[in-house]
């Protein structure tokens, strides 16, 4: 269709085609809103280019004025300074062991109980299912000094259980497997069972199949959040060798005015600490946007 | 319509048993111990509790560090709110017109929701910085005024507010923008025939079609700046200088594991219940009665 007009313009004399592109008017109206929207993005990409571009100077270079806004050639350096300084490889091997450990944990904990809800009748199933509302009013810092005492308690300070289970518990992800399982037709059930299919064999050949994109999109938000805790860990882990990545970083920021000022090094921890997440939702954004906004029906 | 169930006597109750027991150890016995301890005086290195009423709350209510600390909640909150509410919704309403590339904008504008708060408090801690930041150099060329979060409540306070509603920016953007696309063209394109503009369009038409969306982010905005920035407040301001930044969930921590004053600390916890109900209540009534339409 659009190569029929092409050629069709191009069999017509040159000046027509000069006159019919005068009468169209020039597109004033969305050449503005790509010039705000580039004027959006650069606002919100600012902050984390300049920490880039710290991240690659000297310390000469970072205090230096007026601040110099372009790279400079030790990035190499700054990054194998901040990695050993941080101890970085066990900072990103904790958080990623929390992010994918709270995810999955949620999502598994979360299918068994939506379908128990959905595909079973039982005694107590209202109150099983307001229990699990409830916790939606019942942020860490409204319990956190009994709950620390909890964790002490069953010896799990400083463990990757103790940095993970207390997270698992998840309304949203509940009622999000429970609204889907909700639109799935009878048939699927009557089927399952007709042909002699108990109720885990139907979870697991049918329910989950269907429920992948779910799951990967709740994935990416339940990824994201894990690692991005910041209370949780920092109350049940005082060893270095348990310190999540967004925690430990907090010990490279030069505190007093004697010590050097090495943000180079801070941003560089801090490039470090947050890629693995954006590179998350950049590679996985229809997941990421889908899981945002269906988890939180 | 009847569903079609499975019968089984125990199967179910082992279903849902992982998600209750997490839910009971770790949510409702230290909820129910906060209450416990919220009416108790507990020696911090031991020792029996003390019962002492409503000791814990009338202390707080009474100090003025409890009610600043209030205060600089409902600041925090209120900021962080309305800029990243007010900002995603016009980010997204320009990137809702009828252009190219769209999928490619809204790539650039959603990943700083992937940044921790306290990643993105250290970043504006350095543009920030008295001596070597972008922001106090630039504006020591227009005022002789000491530009310095260190010495002056409201800039550390605008400090974590802008840091803390960079990274939840995209998170709006992204409700605005799937609320946008659900409003039918038609309606809009009625508006522009009886010779709306695209101001009195938005105004009379986007705006109200879009309330549900809006009162929705308001309220998960104000939870988020109220229980979830424990982080930017203690990796970049530690509640100073003085109590500036000191929100309720920071006082709370402070006065519980640094302060080891434990009866405080849970009235405090209650309190916040109390605020979190009240929230959650609020976004449930008005998401059945989707506000104004």
């Amino acid at each position: 269709m659009s190569t029929l007009a092409r050629e069709d313009a191009l069999a017509r004399p040159a000046q027509m085609v000069v006159a019919e592109r005068r009468r169209r008017p020039f597109p004033w109206g969305a050449l503005t809103v790509h010039g705000l929207l580039l004027v959006a993005v650069a606002v919100i990409a600012f902050p984390l280019y300049y920490a880039f571009v710290i991240s690659t100077q000297e310390v000469s270079e970072v205090i230096q004025k007026p601040p110099r806004l372009l790279p400079s050639a030790h990035l190499v350096e700054n990054y194998y300074e901040a990695w050993q300084r941080s101890g970085m490889g066990r900072l990103l091997l904790n958080s990623t062991i929390v992010a994918v450990g709270v995810a999955v944990g949620k999502i598994s904990i979360s299918i068994l109980s939506a379908f128990a809800i959905v595909y079973f009748r039982f005694r107590g199933r209202q109150f099983v299912f307001w229990m699990i509302f409830v916790t939606l009013m019942l942020p860490i810092p409204v319990r956190i000094l009994p709950t620390y005492e909890v964790i002490g308690n069953l010896g799990w300070l400083n463990t990757y259980a103790g940095l993970t289970v207390p997270l698992m518990a998840s309304a949203t992800a509940t009622f999000l497997f429970r609204q889907f399982y909700l639109t799935m037709p009878n048939e699927l059930a009557e089927a399952a069972q007709l042909d002699g299919a108990g109720p885990m064999r139907f979870l697991w050949s049918i329910l989950l199949p269907l429920s992948w994109a779910n799951i990967a999109a709740l994935f990416v938000v339940l990824f994201i959040y894990g690692w991005n805790e910041y209370f949780w860990p920092l109350l049940i882990t005082n060893t270095e060798e348990m310190r999540t990545v967004v925690i430990g970083l907090e010990s490279l920021i030069p505190r007093s005015g004697t010590e050097l000022p090495t943000w180079n090094y801070i941003m560089a921890g801090a490039m470090m600490a947050l890629l693995p997440p954006v590179a998350v939702i950049l590679f996985m954004q229809r997941w990421f946007v889908r899981g945002l906004i269906e988890s939180e029906k | 319509m009847r569903r079609t169930v499975f019968a089984n006597r125990w199967l179910p109750y082992l279903l849902v048993l992982p998600q209750v027991l997490v839910t009971v150890v770790f949510f409702f016995w230290p909820a129910a111990k906060s209450f416990y301890l919220s009416v108790f005086k507990s020696p911090p290195f031991g020792g029996r509790d003390i019962f002492v009423g409503l000791d814990n709350f009338t202390a707080l209510l009474t100090t003025s560090d409890y009610y600043d600390s209030v205060v600089s909640s409902f600041v925090f909150a209120g900021g962080v709110t309305g800029l990243s509410v007010v900002g995603g919704l016009v980010v997204a309403a320009l990137a809702n017109q009828k252009i190219r590339g769209l999928t490619l904008y809204r790539t650039a504008l959603l990943w700083p929701y992937g940044i921790a708060p306290a990643i993105a408090g250290i970043i504006f801690l350095f543009i920030f910085h008295p001596a070597y930041g972008i922001l106090p150099y630039f504006f020591s060329f227009v005022t002789a005024y000491e530009f310095n979060w260190l010495l002056r409540g409201w800039i550390a306070m605008a400090l974590v507010i802008t840091a803390t509603a960079w990274t939840h920016l995209g998170y709006n953007i992204a409700f605005f923008l799937a609320g946008l696309q659900a409003i039918p063209t038609s309606v809009v394109e009625a508006a522009s025939v009886d010779g709306a503009g695209p101001v009195r369009r938005f105004t009379a038409i986007v705006l109200p079609l879009i309330s549900p969306v809006t009162f929705y982010l308001v309220v998960v905005n104000m939870v988020f700046a109220f229980f979830g920035s424990f982080g930017v407040i203690h990796a970049v301001t530690l509640g100073g200088p003085g109590h500036a930044t000191e929100i309720m969930v920071y006082k709370l921590w402070k006065d519980g594991f640094i302060g080891l004053d434990l009866g405080s600390s849970a009235a405090q916890s209650v309190i916040l219940m109390a605020v979190v109900i009240g929230l959650t209540v609020l976004q449930f009534r008005f998401a059945e009665k989707k506000v104004t339409y």
